[in-house]
C-alpha cells in the first residue's frame, strides 16, 4: 500500500491548458483514474474521452472525484486551490510555480479546520509506483516498494528514485512537497504518514536551504520516527541573500542554511549523505543500521 | 526584488506612512537647490544602493581601495575603523550638502553588505533632518513557518535585528498576523506600548503601524523592514529609514513596483539570463554549470564542491529547454572568465534526453566553446541522447553518473582532487 494515493483514486484535472492536457494523458497512461476535468465555460464538453466540467464540485458529484491536480497559471491558482477545498476535495496537488506568497497566506487560512490535504504548490506531484501518478514526473524511473521519497525539489527527487531503483529498491510512494516558502503538506507532515503507514519501511527526506522546515522534521524524527530516514540538503554551496531558483531556497538572517539542517538532521539519527551521488547509497545505510531490509 | 530607500520611502508615503521630505538627485549640481528647498538648518545626505551598513561603509574612488578597506576594516566585526568619509552624512548647509553629494555621487560605495568591490553610488537622497529622540526597530516579514506574517519591534533600533535576536531576544516584540482580519488595533497598540510610545500618542503609534501593514499588503512585499524607526522629540513615529523587498511572483499586479528596478544594482547576467527565463546566479568558482530544475542545480554545485572543485554558478534552464535557451546559457556562463570547464547536468523528466542532446550540439556549435565540456544526461530517451552527443563533432566528454560527472569538470578545470 502506500500513503495518501492509490489505485482507487479517481482525479480531476484542474487547468486544461497545454500542460494540464499533457500530463493528464501521461497520468492516465501510468493507469491513473483521470475521471474529470474543470474548465469554467466549457462544462458539457470532454477532452480524449474525460469528461470536462464547470466546477470542481460538479466533478465531485458527477464522477466521485477524491483527488485535484491544479495547473491552473498563478493569478487563479490559489482560486482553484480554495475551489477544491470548498467542494470537499480530500487531496489537493498544486503543480503551478509562481503563485504569490500573499495568495497563499489566504490559501493556509482559508483551508484550516477543513479536511483537504494540500500537497504544493510549485512541485512535481505524488506518486505510488505502480498504482496511480498525479503530476508530471517521469513515470517509469519508479519502483513499487517499501521505501518513502518526501523532497523540496523536482529533478533531485528523480535522481533519489533513480538511485534507488538502480538499487533494486522501490518506493512505497514519492511525494513532492514544493519549493515555495509556503506549502501545504510538510517534511513533518510527510514524516508522520510515512512512519503510520504498515507499507513503508523507510524514508529519504530531501531538503534544501531556506526556512527551518527539516530542523522542524528533525525534532519530530528524532522524538517519534520507528523507522531508518536518510536525508540530502541541496545547497550546501549557496551563497547567503541569494534565491536559488525556488521561491523558498534563500538563506536569510541567518537562518535556513544546509549545515544547520544537516546538523539537526545528524543530531536525529538521520543518515545524511553530503553527496547528492550518495542519497541511495545513505538510505541504505541509515537501514543496515536499524536491520531494516528495503531491497526487493 | 529590492528597492532603494527613496522609492521605498515614496510608495510608503502613498500609504501616509510619516517618513522625511526628501529629493533624490542623480547630478551633484542639484543638491545646493534640493537643500534650500527643504529649508532645514540640517539635511542628511544619503547614498543610495541596495546594501546595507552605508553610514558606516566608506567611500572610495577606485576598486582596489574598496577591497583593501573592505577586507581590513568591514568584513566582520571588531575590526579598526577605517579613516574614509561615510556613506551618510549631515550637511549644515545647502553649499556643503553640494559638497558633499559631489564627493559621493560617481565614487564607489564600500560596506560590509556589498563585498570587497563596493557598488557604484549614482544616486543620493537629500532629506531634512530629523529631531531624533529615540531609535526604534520596526518590520513585518512572513513567517513561513506559520504561513502568516508577523510584525516585529524592537527598542533596540539602529541595531541588525539578528543581533537583537542573539544577544537579546527579550527585547522583541513579535505579533502573528491573521490575514482574515489583518493587524489588529490591540496588536499594534501592545507593540506601540512596548516601545515605549508616551500613551498621548498611542493612537498615532496604531495608525502608523496600521499604515506599513497596509502598504506591505497592499504592495506585495516581502520585507519590509524599518530601521530605524525614531520617536522623535514632540512624540512622533517617522521612518527614518527603509527597506522593501518584493515577492517577484507577484509582478503581474504591479507593474509599477517592477518598473522600481534599478538594472544598476542587478548583475548583468543575471538579467540577461532572466530575459531567456532561465535562473543565473554568478558565483566565484571555476566551474560552470547547466542544469534542469533548481534542486538538481544546487545539487550540483554542492557534488562539485564535495569533489574539490567550486561552482562559477547556479544555472537552471528549466524543464522546457530547448536548443535557443541552452545557447544563450551557454553564452552566460561562458561570459564568466572565471570558468574553465562546463558540467551539464540534466535528468530528464518531461525534457527528453534527445531534444536536450540537440540543443546542446546546436548551441555548441553556434557559441563555439574553448573550454572542457561534460555532460552527464540521465531520464526519458537517454540512449538516444547520448548517440547524439557521441555522434556530433564537439569534443564531449560524457559522464557516467553524477560524480563521474563532477570529478571530471574538476580534473578538467585543473583542480586535483
Amino acid at each position: 500500500m502506500s500513503v495518501l494515493l492509490n489505485k482507487d483514486s479517481r482525479v480531476v484535472t484542474q487547468g486544461l491548458g497545454a500542460t494540464g492536457k499533457f500530463h493528464l494523458q501521461g497520468c492516465r497512461e501510468y493507469g491513473t483514474q483521470m475521471v474529470a476535468g474543470v474548465r469554467p465555460g466549457k462544462g458539457g464538453t470532454d477532452f480524449e474521452g474525460c469528461p470536462i466540467f464547470d466546477t470542481v464540485s460538479q466533478a465531485v458529484e458527477k464522477e466521485g472525484a477524491n483527488v485535484s491536480v491544479i495547473y491552473v497559471p498563478p493569478p487563479g491558482a490559489a482560486d482553484a486551490i480554495m475551489e477544491a477545498t470548498d467542494a470537499g476535495i480530500p487531496l489537493i496537488v498544486c503543480i503551478t510555480e509562481g503563485i504569490p506568497a500573499a495568495d497563499m497566506v489566504r490559501v493556509k487560512r482559508f483551508m484550516e479546520g477543513k479536511d483537504s490535504r494540500l500537497i504544493g504548490p510549485n512541485c512535481p506531484g505524488i506518486i505510488t509506483p505502480g498504482e496511480a501518478k498525479v503530476g508530471i514526473m517521469p513515470g517509469y524511473i519508479h519502483k513499487p516498494g517499501r521505501v518513502g521519497v518526501v523532497s523540496r525539489s523536482g529533478t533531485l527527487t528523480y535522481e533519489a528514485v533513480h538511485q534507488l531503483t538502480l538499487a533494486g529498491v522501490g518506493q512505497s510512494t514519492c511525494i513532492g512537497i514544493g519549493g515555495d516558502p509556503i506549502i501545504g503538506t510538510t517534511h513533518t507532515d510527510a514524516m508522520k504518514l510515512y512512519n503510520d503507514d504498515p507499507d513503508t519501511d523507510a524514508v529519504i527526506m530531501i531538503g534544501e536551504i531556506g526556512g527551518n522546515a527539516e530542523e522542524t522534521a528533525a525534532a519530530w524524527v528524532k522524538e517519534n520516527m520507528t523507522k531508518p530516514v536518510a536525508a540530502f540538503i541541496g545547497g550546501q554551496t549557496a551563497p547567503p541573500g541569494k534565491r536559488m531558483g525556488h521561491a523558498g531556497a534563500i538563506i536569510s538572517g541567518g537562518q535556513g542554511s544546509a549545515a544547520d539542517k544537516m546538523a539537526a538532521l545528524t543530531a536525529a539519527g538521520v543518515t545524511v549523505a553530503k553527496s547528492p551521488a550518495d542519497m541511495g547509497k545513505a538510505l541504505l545505510e541509515a537501514c543496515e543500521k536499524q536491520g531494516v531490509s528495503v531491497k526487493s | 526584488m529590492n528597492v532603494h530607500e527613496y522609492q521605498a520611502k515614496e510608495l510608503l508615503r502613498r500609504y501616509d506612512v510619516a517618513v522625511p521630505r526628501g529629493i533624490m538627485i542623480t547630478k551633484g549640481a542639484d543638491a545646493k537647490k534640493a537643500a534650500e528647498d527643504l529649508g532645514t538648518p540640517i539635511v542628511v545626505v544619503k547614498s543610495q544602493i541596495h546594501a546595507g551598513g552605508r553610514g558606516a561603509g566608506a567611500i572610495v574612488a577606485d576598486a582596489a581601495e574598496a577591497a583593501k578597506i573592505f577586507n581590513n576594516n568591514l568584513k566582520d566585526e571588531g575590526l579598526p575603523k577605517h579613516d574614509k568619509p561615510g556613506g551618510v552624512r549631515l550637511a549644515k548647509s545647502p553649499g556643503e550638502a553640494a559638497e558633499i553629494a559631489e564627493s559621493i555621487l560617481g565614487n564607489i560605495l564600500v560596506t560590509k553588505q556589498t563585498g570587497p568591490e563596493g557598488k557604484v553610488v549614482r544616486r543620493v537622497l537629500i532629506e531634512e533632518g530629523c529631531d531624533i529622540a529615540e531609535e526604534l526597530y520596526l518590520s513585518i516579514l512572513l513567517d513561513r513557518a506559520v504561513g502568516r506574517l508577523v510584525v516585529m519591534a524592537s527598542t533596540e533600533g539602529g541595531m541588525e535585528i539578528e543581533k537583537v535576536a542573539e544577544e537579546t531576544p527579550e527585547k522583541i516584540m513579535r505579533k502573528t498576523v491573521d490575514p482574515t482580519v489583518g493587524l489588529l488595533d490591540c496588536q499594534a497598540r501592545d507593540i506601540a506600548f512596548s516601545l515605549g510610545i508616551p500613551a498621548e500618542k498611542i493612537g498615532d503609534a496604531v495608525k502608523f503601524l496600521k499604515s506599513l501593514y497596509a502598504a506591505y499588503v497592499d504592495l506585495d512585499a516581502s520585507l519590509l523592514e524599518v530601521n530605524p524607526l525614531v520617536l522623535t522629540g514632540a512624540g512622533d513615529l517617522i521612518a527614518l529609514d527603509a527597506k522593501v523587498s518584493f515577492d517577484d511572483n507577484a509582478f503581474y499586479r504591479h507593474a509599477d513596483v517592477k518598473a522600481l528596478r534599478d538594472d544598476n544594482e542587478e548583475d548583468p547576467k543575471e538579467l540577461r539570463a532572466a530575459e531567456f527565463d532561465l535562473s543565473y546566479i554568478a558565483l566565484d568558482g571555476t566551474i560552470g554549470c547547466m542544469v534542469n530544475g533548481a534542486g538538481l542545480a544546487m545539487a550540483t554545485m554542492d557534488i562539485i564542491h564535495h569533489h574539490g572543485g567550486e561552482p562559477a554558478n547556479f544555472c537552471d534552464v528549466g524543464g522546457g529547454a530547448n536548443a535557443e535557451k541552452v545557447a544563450e546559457a551557454f553564452k552566460i556562463i561562458l561570459a564568466d572568465e572565471n570558468v574553465k570547464a562546463v558540467f551539464i547536468n540534466i535528468f530528464g523528466g518531461i525534457m527528453k534526453c534527445d531534444v536536450l542532446a540537440e540543443g546542446v550540439v546546436e548551441a555548441a556549435n553556434q557559441v563555439g566553446i574553448k573550454v572542457p565540456l561534460i555532460v552527464r544526461l540521465e531520464g526519458t530517451n537517454v540512449d538516444r541522447g547520448r548517440e547524439i552527443l557521441a555522434n556530433s563533432d564537439i569534443d564531449i566528454i560524457s559522464a557516467a553518473d553524477m560524480t563521474d560527472g563532477a570529478k571530471k569538470a574538476c580534473e578538467a578545470a585543473g583542480i586535483t582532487g
